[in-house]
Protein backbone atom coordinates (compact mmCIF):
# COMPACT_ATOMS: atom_id res chain seq x y z
CA UNK A 1 0.00 0.00 0.00
CA UNK A 2 1.52 3.57 -1.09
CA UNK A 3 1.73 5.48 1.48
CA UNK A 4 2.23 8.60 -0.54
CA UNK A 5 0.13 11.58 -0.05
CA UNK A 6 -0.96 13.82 -3.43
CA UNK A 7 -1.05 16.97 -3.28
CA UNK A 8 -2.97 18.88 -5.94
CA UNK A 9 -2.01 21.92 -5.64
CA UNK A 10 1.86 21.22 -6.10
CA UNK A 11 3.44 19.28 -8.74
CA UNK A 12 5.29 16.73 -5.83
CA UNK A 13 7.66 15.84 -8.55
CA UNK A 14 5.20 14.29 -11.31
CA UNK A 15 5.95 15.95 -14.56
CA UNK A 16 2.79 17.89 -13.99
CA UNK A 17 2.76 21.74 -14.77
CA UNK A 18 -0.63 23.16 -14.54
CA UNK A 19 -1.74 26.44 -16.36
CA UNK A 20 -4.29 27.93 -18.02
CA UNK A 21 -5.83 27.35 -21.60
CA UNK A 22 -5.11 31.17 -22.24
CA UNK A 23 -1.10 30.92 -21.39
CA UNK A 24 -0.12 28.06 -23.30
CA UNK A 25 -2.25 29.13 -26.28
CA UNK A 26 -0.46 32.51 -26.18
CA UNK A 27 3.00 30.79 -25.24
CA UNK A 28 2.63 29.10 -27.91
CA UNK A 29 1.28 31.57 -31.09
CA UNK A 30 4.01 34.30 -29.31
CA UNK A 31 7.29 31.70 -29.95
CA UNK A 32 6.00 30.87 -33.43
CA UNK A 33 5.21 34.16 -35.01
CA UNK A 34 5.71 33.40 -38.47
CA UNK A 35 6.16 36.54 -40.29
CA UNK A 36 5.35 36.85 -43.89
CA UNK A 37 8.16 37.52 -46.11
CA UNK A 38 7.40 41.38 -46.96
CA UNK A 39 10.95 43.94 -47.82
CA UNK A 40 9.47 46.64 -49.40
CA UNK A 41 11.96 48.80 -49.72
CA UNK A 42 15.93 49.19 -47.94
CA UNK A 43 14.53 48.10 -44.56
CA UNK A 44 13.64 44.81 -45.75
CA UNK A 45 17.58 43.99 -46.05
CA UNK A 46 17.49 44.82 -42.52
CA UNK A 47 14.64 42.65 -41.60
CA UNK A 48 17.23 39.51 -43.74
CA UNK A 49 19.82 41.12 -41.57
CA UNK A 50 17.62 40.19 -38.25
CA UNK A 51 16.33 36.37 -40.02
CA UNK A 52 19.78 35.83 -40.84
CA UNK A 53 22.60 34.07 -38.25
CA UNK A 54 23.99 37.13 -36.89
CA UNK A 55 20.69 38.45 -35.35
CA UNK A 56 19.01 34.96 -35.63
CA UNK A 57 15.28 35.18 -35.46
CA UNK A 58 14.69 32.00 -35.57
CA UNK A 59 15.51 32.06 -31.71
CA UNK A 60 12.40 33.64 -31.30
CA UNK A 61 10.58 31.35 -33.46
CA UNK A 62 10.23 33.89 -36.52
CA UNK A 63 10.47 32.12 -39.02
CA UNK A 64 9.98 33.87 -42.85
CA UNK A 65 7.30 32.34 -44.64
CA UNK A 66 6.88 32.96 -48.51
CA UNK A 67 2.85 32.75 -48.58
CA UNK A 68 0.17 34.74 -46.68
CA UNK A 69 -1.35 31.83 -45.55
CA UNK A 70 1.15 30.62 -43.42
CA UNK A 71 1.78 34.09 -42.06
CA UNK A 72 0.72 35.85 -38.98
CA UNK A 73 3.18 38.24 -38.95
CA UNK A 74 3.61 40.60 -41.26
CA UNK A 75 6.18 42.93 -40.85
CA UNK A 76 5.96 45.77 -43.27
CA UNK A 77 9.88 46.89 -44.53
CA UNK A 78 9.97 49.51 -46.72
CA UNK A 79 8.31 52.61 -48.85
CA UNK A 80 4.70 51.33 -49.39
CA UNK A 81 3.39 53.27 -52.52
CA UNK A 82 -0.07 54.06 -53.94
CA UNK A 83 0.42 51.64 -56.92
CA UNK A 84 1.02 48.29 -54.47
CA UNK A 85 -1.56 49.33 -51.47
CA UNK A 86 -4.34 47.24 -52.94
CA UNK A 87 -1.89 44.19 -53.56
CA UNK A 88 -0.85 44.94 -49.36
CA UNK A 89 -4.51 44.86 -48.32
CA UNK A 90 -5.37 41.54 -50.17
CA UNK A 91 -2.10 40.02 -48.50
CA UNK A 92 -3.31 40.86 -45.23
CA UNK A 93 -6.60 39.51 -45.88
CA UNK A 94 -4.79 36.25 -47.30
CA UNK A 95 -3.49 35.88 -43.50
CA UNK A 96 -4.92 33.97 -41.29
CA UNK A 97 -6.36 34.76 -37.93
CA UNK A 98 -4.90 35.62 -35.84
CA UNK A 99 -2.59 38.34 -37.25
CA UNK A 100 -0.43 41.21 -36.10
CA UNK A 101 1.44 43.81 -38.11
CA UNK A 102 4.65 45.39 -37.24
CA UNK A 103 5.51 49.08 -39.50
CA UNK A 104 8.81 49.02 -39.70
CA UNK A 105 10.56 52.30 -40.32
CA UNK A 106 9.55 55.79 -41.24
CA UNK A 107 8.38 55.53 -44.20
CA UNK A 108 6.11 52.49 -43.24
CA UNK A 109 4.96 55.07 -40.26
CA UNK A 110 4.48 57.83 -41.81
CA UNK A 111 5.52 57.90 -45.56
CA UNK A 112 8.71 58.92 -43.99
CA UNK A 113 11.20 61.40 -46.38
CA UNK A 114 8.73 60.31 -49.20
CA UNK A 115 6.05 63.09 -49.37
CA UNK A 116 5.37 62.91 -52.08
CA UNK A 117 2.09 61.68 -54.66
CA UNK A 118 3.21 58.36 -55.10
CA UNK A 119 3.67 57.22 -51.21
CA UNK A 120 0.90 56.10 -49.00
CA UNK A 121 1.52 58.36 -46.22
CA UNK A 122 1.66 55.71 -43.29
CA UNK A 123 0.87 52.16 -43.69
CA UNK A 124 -2.11 52.53 -41.17
CA UNK A 125 -3.87 54.20 -43.57
CA UNK A 126 -4.76 50.69 -45.56
CA UNK A 127 -3.97 47.65 -42.84
CA UNK A 128 -4.38 48.30 -38.65
CA UNK A 129 -0.92 48.59 -37.03
CA UNK A 130 0.43 46.53 -34.08
CA UNK A 131 3.89 47.97 -33.19
CA UNK A 132 5.15 50.97 -34.47
CA UNK A 133 8.88 50.97 -35.13
CA UNK A 134 10.83 54.42 -35.63
CA UNK A 135 14.53 54.20 -37.45
CA UNK A 136 15.81 54.84 -41.02
CA UNK A 137 16.41 52.08 -41.12
CA UNK A 138 15.62 50.72 -38.03
CA UNK A 139 18.86 48.27 -36.89
CA UNK A 140 18.04 44.69 -36.64
CA UNK A 141 18.11 44.91 -32.69
CA UNK A 142 15.34 47.68 -33.08
CA UNK A 143 13.37 44.58 -34.61
CA UNK A 144 14.23 42.08 -32.40
CA UNK A 145 13.13 44.21 -29.59
CA UNK A 146 9.90 44.92 -31.55
CA UNK A 147 9.18 41.51 -32.11
CA UNK A 148 9.56 40.62 -28.14
CA UNK A 149 7.33 43.63 -27.56
CA UNK A 150 4.84 42.14 -29.92
CA UNK A 151 5.23 38.46 -27.43
CA UNK A 152 4.18 40.65 -24.69
CA UNK A 153 1.36 42.63 -26.36
CA UNK A 154 0.16 38.73 -27.45
CA UNK A 155 0.59 36.76 -24.18
CA UNK A 156 -1.13 40.02 -22.84
CA UNK A 157 -3.93 39.12 -24.93
CA UNK A 158 -7.19 36.62 -24.40
CA UNK A 159 -6.45 33.51 -26.38
CA UNK A 160 -10.00 31.78 -26.25
CA UNK A 161 -12.31 34.63 -27.81
CA UNK A 162 -11.76 35.53 -31.37
CA UNK A 163 -9.99 38.70 -31.35
CA UNK A 164 -11.25 42.22 -31.41
CA UNK A 165 -11.82 43.86 -34.27
CA UNK A 166 -8.72 46.10 -34.46
CA UNK A 167 -8.98 50.03 -35.45
CA UNK A 168 -7.78 51.05 -39.38
CA UNK A 169 -6.03 53.65 -38.13
CA UNK B 1 25.10 84.73 -56.84
CA UNK B 2 21.98 85.27 -57.40
CA UNK B 3 20.58 88.10 -55.01
CA UNK B 4 18.08 86.74 -52.62
CA UNK B 5 14.34 87.21 -53.30
CA UNK B 6 11.70 86.25 -50.64
CA UNK B 7 9.58 83.31 -52.22
CA UNK B 8 6.59 83.46 -49.22
CA UNK B 9 4.55 86.00 -51.51
CA UNK B 10 5.59 85.25 -55.36
CA UNK B 11 2.44 87.45 -56.52
CA UNK B 12 3.85 90.49 -54.71
CA UNK B 13 5.74 92.64 -57.24
CA UNK B 14 9.19 92.71 -56.25
CA UNK B 15 10.74 96.36 -55.40
CA UNK B 16 13.97 95.41 -56.91
CA UNK B 17 14.67 93.02 -60.23
CA UNK B 18 17.79 92.46 -61.05
CA UNK B 19 17.40 92.89 -64.38
CA UNK B 20 21.19 92.83 -65.65
CA UNK B 21 21.79 88.99 -64.27
CA UNK B 22 22.22 86.96 -67.34
CA UNK B 23 21.09 82.94 -66.06
CA UNK B 24 24.62 81.46 -66.95
CA UNK B 25 24.98 79.71 -70.63
CA UNK B 26 27.42 76.61 -71.30
CA UNK B 27 28.63 78.24 -74.47
CA UNK B 28 27.71 76.94 -77.97
CA UNK B 29 30.05 76.04 -80.45
CA UNK B 30 29.66 75.94 -84.12
CA UNK B 31 29.06 72.91 -86.18
CA UNK B 32 31.89 73.46 -88.38
CA UNK B 33 34.92 73.32 -85.32
CA UNK B 34 34.51 69.47 -85.46
CA UNK B 35 34.87 67.97 -88.61
CA UNK B 36 32.86 64.39 -88.15
CA UNK B 37 29.84 66.40 -86.97
CA UNK B 38 30.08 69.01 -90.06
CA UNK B 39 29.73 66.44 -92.01
CA UNK B 40 26.67 64.24 -89.67
CA UNK B 41 24.87 67.48 -89.82
CA UNK B 42 25.34 67.76 -93.81
CA UNK B 43 23.47 64.06 -94.19
CA UNK B 44 20.86 65.59 -91.95
CA UNK B 45 20.11 68.56 -93.87
CA UNK B 46 20.60 67.48 -96.74
CA UNK B 47 17.05 65.57 -96.31
CA UNK B 48 15.17 67.51 -92.90
CA UNK B 49 14.97 70.85 -92.16
CA UNK B 50 17.16 71.32 -89.65
CA UNK B 51 16.07 74.64 -87.49
CA UNK B 52 18.90 74.96 -85.30
CA UNK B 53 22.76 73.12 -84.69
CA UNK B 54 25.33 73.33 -81.93
CA UNK B 55 28.19 71.83 -80.19
CA UNK B 56 27.30 72.14 -76.26
CA UNK B 57 30.21 70.57 -74.50
CA UNK B 58 31.43 68.32 -77.31
CA UNK B 59 27.99 67.12 -78.05
CA UNK B 60 26.16 67.80 -81.69
CA UNK B 61 22.75 69.51 -80.60
CA UNK B 62 20.38 69.42 -83.49
CA UNK B 63 16.91 70.48 -83.63
CA UNK B 64 14.39 69.22 -86.09
CA UNK B 65 10.73 69.40 -86.61
CA UNK B 66 8.62 66.78 -84.97
CA UNK B 67 7.03 65.14 -87.68
CA UNK B 68 10.57 64.56 -88.89
CA UNK B 69 11.74 62.64 -85.75
CA UNK B 70 11.39 58.92 -87.53
CA UNK B 71 13.53 59.61 -90.14
CA UNK B 72 15.73 61.33 -89.08
CA UNK B 73 16.83 58.49 -86.00
CA UNK B 74 16.65 56.32 -88.98
CA UNK B 75 19.13 58.09 -91.32
CA UNK B 76 21.14 58.73 -87.90
CA UNK B 77 21.24 54.71 -87.30
CA UNK B 78 21.55 53.35 -90.75
CA UNK B 79 23.78 55.89 -92.30
CA UNK B 80 25.85 58.01 -89.57
CA UNK B 81 26.38 54.92 -87.14
CA UNK B 82 24.61 56.56 -83.90
CA UNK B 83 23.94 52.70 -82.90
CA UNK B 84 22.77 53.70 -79.29
CA UNK B 85 19.83 55.49 -78.23
CA UNK B 86 20.89 55.69 -74.91
CA UNK B 87 18.27 58.43 -73.46
CA UNK B 88 14.97 59.35 -75.03
CA UNK B 89 12.60 62.26 -72.61
CA UNK B 90 10.41 65.14 -72.66
CA UNK B 91 10.98 68.33 -70.56
CA UNK B 92 7.53 70.63 -69.49
CA UNK B 93 7.33 73.93 -71.17
CA UNK B 94 3.82 74.65 -70.75
CA UNK B 95 3.90 77.60 -68.98
CA UNK B 96 6.69 79.41 -71.20
CA UNK B 97 5.53 78.45 -74.76
CA UNK B 98 2.86 75.88 -74.27
CA UNK B 99 5.47 73.37 -75.93
CA UNK B 100 6.52 69.73 -74.69
CA UNK B 101 10.51 69.61 -75.83
CA UNK B 102 11.39 66.08 -76.91
CA UNK B 103 15.21 65.01 -77.08
CA UNK B 104 16.61 61.95 -78.00
CA UNK B 105 20.20 61.14 -76.97
CA UNK B 106 22.57 59.35 -79.49
CA UNK B 107 25.57 57.40 -79.24
CA UNK B 108 28.28 56.50 -82.00
CA UNK B 109 30.35 53.36 -80.62
CA UNK B 110 32.22 53.72 -83.66
CA UNK B 111 33.01 57.30 -84.08
CA UNK B 112 33.26 57.96 -80.34
CA UNK B 113 30.44 61.00 -80.41
CA UNK B 114 27.28 61.87 -78.79
CA UNK B 115 24.28 63.48 -80.68
CA UNK B 116 21.28 65.03 -78.90
CA UNK B 117 17.99 65.72 -81.26
CA UNK B 118 15.23 67.65 -80.10
CA UNK B 119 11.90 68.65 -81.67
CA UNK B 120 8.88 70.23 -79.35
CA UNK B 121 5.19 69.88 -79.79
CA UNK B 122 2.14 71.05 -78.51
CA UNK B 123 0.53 70.00 -75.56
CA UNK B 124 -2.78 68.03 -77.67
CA UNK B 125 -0.10 66.78 -80.55
CA UNK B 126 1.51 63.32 -80.69
CA UNK B 127 4.86 61.74 -81.86
CA UNK B 128 6.16 59.37 -83.97
CA UNK B 129 7.70 56.17 -82.14
CA UNK B 130 10.98 55.13 -82.84
CA UNK B 131 10.24 51.78 -80.76
CA UNK B 132 10.65 50.21 -84.33
CA UNK B 133 14.63 51.30 -84.63
CA UNK B 134 15.75 50.98 -80.99
CA UNK B 135 13.95 48.70 -78.65
CA UNK B 136 15.43 50.72 -75.58
CA UNK B 137 12.43 53.67 -76.68
CA UNK B 138 9.78 51.40 -75.78
CA UNK B 139 9.95 51.85 -71.97
CA UNK B 140 11.06 55.50 -72.57
CA UNK B 141 8.15 56.64 -74.52
CA UNK B 142 5.97 54.35 -72.10
CA UNK B 143 7.62 56.74 -68.84
CA UNK B 144 6.79 59.73 -71.65
CA UNK B 145 3.41 58.92 -71.70
CA UNK B 146 3.44 58.05 -68.20
CA UNK B 147 5.07 61.21 -66.85
CA UNK B 148 4.04 63.62 -68.65
CA UNK B 149 0.61 62.81 -71.17
CA UNK B 150 2.31 62.81 -74.44
CA UNK B 151 0.59 60.47 -76.87
CA UNK B 152 3.03 58.17 -79.10
CA UNK B 153 1.69 57.09 -82.74
CA UNK B 154 2.49 53.36 -83.54
CA UNK B 155 4.00 52.37 -80.07
CA UNK B 156 2.92 48.43 -79.99
CA UNK B 157 1.96 48.53 -76.21
CA UNK B 158 1.29 52.31 -75.09
CA UNK B 159 0.05 51.68 -71.40
CA UNK B 160 1.15 53.68 -68.33
CA UNK B 161 4.51 52.21 -66.84
CA UNK B 162 5.09 53.31 -63.37
CA UNK B 163 2.07 54.61 -62.07
CA UNK B 164 -0.89 52.49 -61.72
CA UNK B 165 -2.88 52.22 -64.83
CA UNK B 166 -6.26 54.19 -63.25
CA UNK B 167 -4.12 56.99 -62.23
CA UNK B 168 -5.28 60.02 -63.23
CA UNK B 169 -3.19 63.02 -64.19
CA UNK B 170 0.53 63.18 -65.08
CA UNK B 171 3.21 63.59 -62.26
CA UNK B 172 5.96 65.15 -64.15
CA UNK B 173 3.88 68.37 -65.19
CA UNK B 174 5.11 71.40 -63.89
CA UNK B 175 1.40 72.22 -63.26
CA UNK B 176 1.47 68.56 -60.83
CA UNK B 177 1.59 69.55 -56.95
CA UNK B 178 4.44 67.19 -55.41
CA UNK B 179 2.09 65.99 -52.75
CA UNK B 180 -0.81 64.65 -55.41
CA UNK B 181 -3.71 66.44 -56.16
CA UNK B 182 -7.12 65.70 -54.55
CA UNK B 183 -7.09 61.82 -56.51
CA UNK B 184 -4.15 60.71 -55.27
CA UNK B 185 -4.41 62.04 -52.03
CA UNK B 186 -7.42 59.68 -51.42
CA UNK B 187 -6.23 57.23 -54.47
CA UNK B 188 -5.42 53.86 -52.00
CA UNK B 189 -8.30 54.80 -49.99
CA UNK B 190 -10.98 55.06 -52.46
CA UNK B 191 -9.97 52.14 -54.29
CA UNK B 192 -9.80 49.66 -51.27
CA UNK B 193 -12.16 51.04 -49.35
CA UNK B 194 -14.59 53.04 -51.22
CA UNK B 195 -15.25 56.62 -51.43
CA UNK B 196 -17.48 56.27 -48.21
CA UNK B 197 -14.84 55.42 -46.36
CA UNK B 198 -12.68 58.71 -46.51
CA UNK B 199 -14.75 60.18 -43.17
CA UNK B 200 -13.41 57.39 -40.99
CA UNK B 201 -9.67 57.25 -42.37
CA UNK B 202 -9.37 61.11 -42.67
CA UNK B 203 -7.20 63.42 -44.63
CA UNK B 204 -3.41 62.29 -45.12
CA UNK B 205 -1.18 64.33 -42.89
CA UNK B 206 1.75 65.86 -45.18
CA UNK B 207 3.44 67.24 -42.35
CA UNK B 208 6.04 64.93 -41.82
CA UNK B 209 7.40 66.52 -38.66
CA UNK B 210 4.12 66.45 -36.74
CA UNK B 211 4.51 64.67 -33.24
CA UNK B 212 1.45 64.88 -30.64
CA UNK B 213 3.00 64.81 -27.40
CA UNK B 214 -0.52 63.99 -25.79
CA UNK B 215 -1.89 61.79 -29.12
CA UNK B 216 -1.70 58.41 -27.05
CA UNK B 217 -3.24 56.86 -30.35
CA UNK B 218 -1.26 57.63 -32.65
CA UNK B 219 2.50 58.10 -30.33
CA UNK B 220 4.71 56.50 -27.77
CA UNK B 221 7.57 57.72 -26.58
CA UNK B 222 10.24 55.49 -26.03
CA UNK B 223 10.65 54.81 -22.57
CA UNK B 224 7.36 56.14 -21.59
CA UNK B 225 5.06 53.84 -23.27
CA UNK B 226 1.35 53.75 -21.94
CA UNK B 227 -2.26 51.64 -22.89
CA UNK B 228 -3.33 53.10 -26.16
CA UNK B 229 -5.37 55.64 -25.30
CA UNK B 230 -4.67 56.92 -21.93
CA UNK B 231 -4.60 59.92 -20.93
CA UNK B 232 -1.37 61.80 -20.19
CA UNK B 233 -2.26 65.02 -19.84
CA UNK B 234 -0.94 65.00 -16.42
CA UNK B 235 2.14 63.66 -17.60
CA UNK B 236 3.12 59.76 -18.13
CA UNK B 237 5.02 57.54 -15.72
CA UNK B 238 8.22 56.28 -16.40
CA UNK B 239 8.12 52.82 -17.90
CA UNK B 240 12.11 50.80 -17.50
CA UNK B 241 13.09 49.04 -20.50
CA UNK B 242 11.79 45.45 -19.87
CA UNK B 243 12.26 42.43 -22.35
CA UNK B 244 10.27 39.56 -20.78
CA UNK B 245 7.30 40.09 -17.96
CA UNK B 246 8.50 40.11 -14.32
CA UNK B 247 6.98 37.58 -13.24
CA UNK B 248 8.55 35.00 -15.99
CA UNK B 249 6.62 33.43 -18.62
CA UNK B 250 5.32 29.91 -19.12
CA UNK B 251 7.99 27.09 -19.78
CA UNK B 252 10.76 29.99 -20.75
CA UNK B 253 13.06 30.59 -17.93
CA UNK B 254 15.32 33.81 -17.57
CA UNK B 255 19.14 33.69 -17.85
CA UNK B 256 20.05 34.02 -14.67
CA UNK B 257 24.33 35.11 -15.28
CA UNK B 258 24.84 33.49 -11.42
CA UNK B 259 24.06 30.37 -12.95
CA UNK B 260 26.05 30.92 -15.78
CA UNK B 261 29.14 28.93 -16.12
CA UNK B 262 32.12 30.68 -18.43
CA UNK B 263 34.20 27.96 -20.30
CA UNK B 264 37.27 29.45 -20.10
CA UNK B 265 39.61 26.67 -21.33
CA UNK B 266 38.52 27.01 -25.31
CA UNK B 267 40.03 23.72 -26.19
CA UNK B 268 37.91 21.71 -24.03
Amino acid sequence: MAQHQVNYLKDGGLPVALTTIDKVVNWGRSNSLWALTYGLACCGIEMMASGASRYDFDRFGTIFRASPRQAELMVVAGTLTKKHAEFIRRLYDQMTEPKWVISMGSCANTGGMFNTYATVQGVDRVIPVDLYLPGCAPRPETLQYGVMLLQQKIRRESASRAQKPKRLM
Amino acid sequence: MRAYTPKDNVQKKPYYTDRYWVAPQVAKHEVSSDAVFARDLEAISAKFTVLEAYIQVDQMVVIINAEDNFGVIELMKNSLEYNQLSELSAIDWLAAEGKFEIFYQMLSMSKRKRVRIKCKIDEKESIQSVEKLFRSADWSEREMYDMFGIVINNHPFMKRILMPDDWEGFPLRKTYPLQGDEFASWYEVDKIFGKEAREIIGPENRDPARVDRYDTERFARLGHEVPRGADISQGEPDTPLVYQESEGVFLIEKFDAEKSVVISDRDR
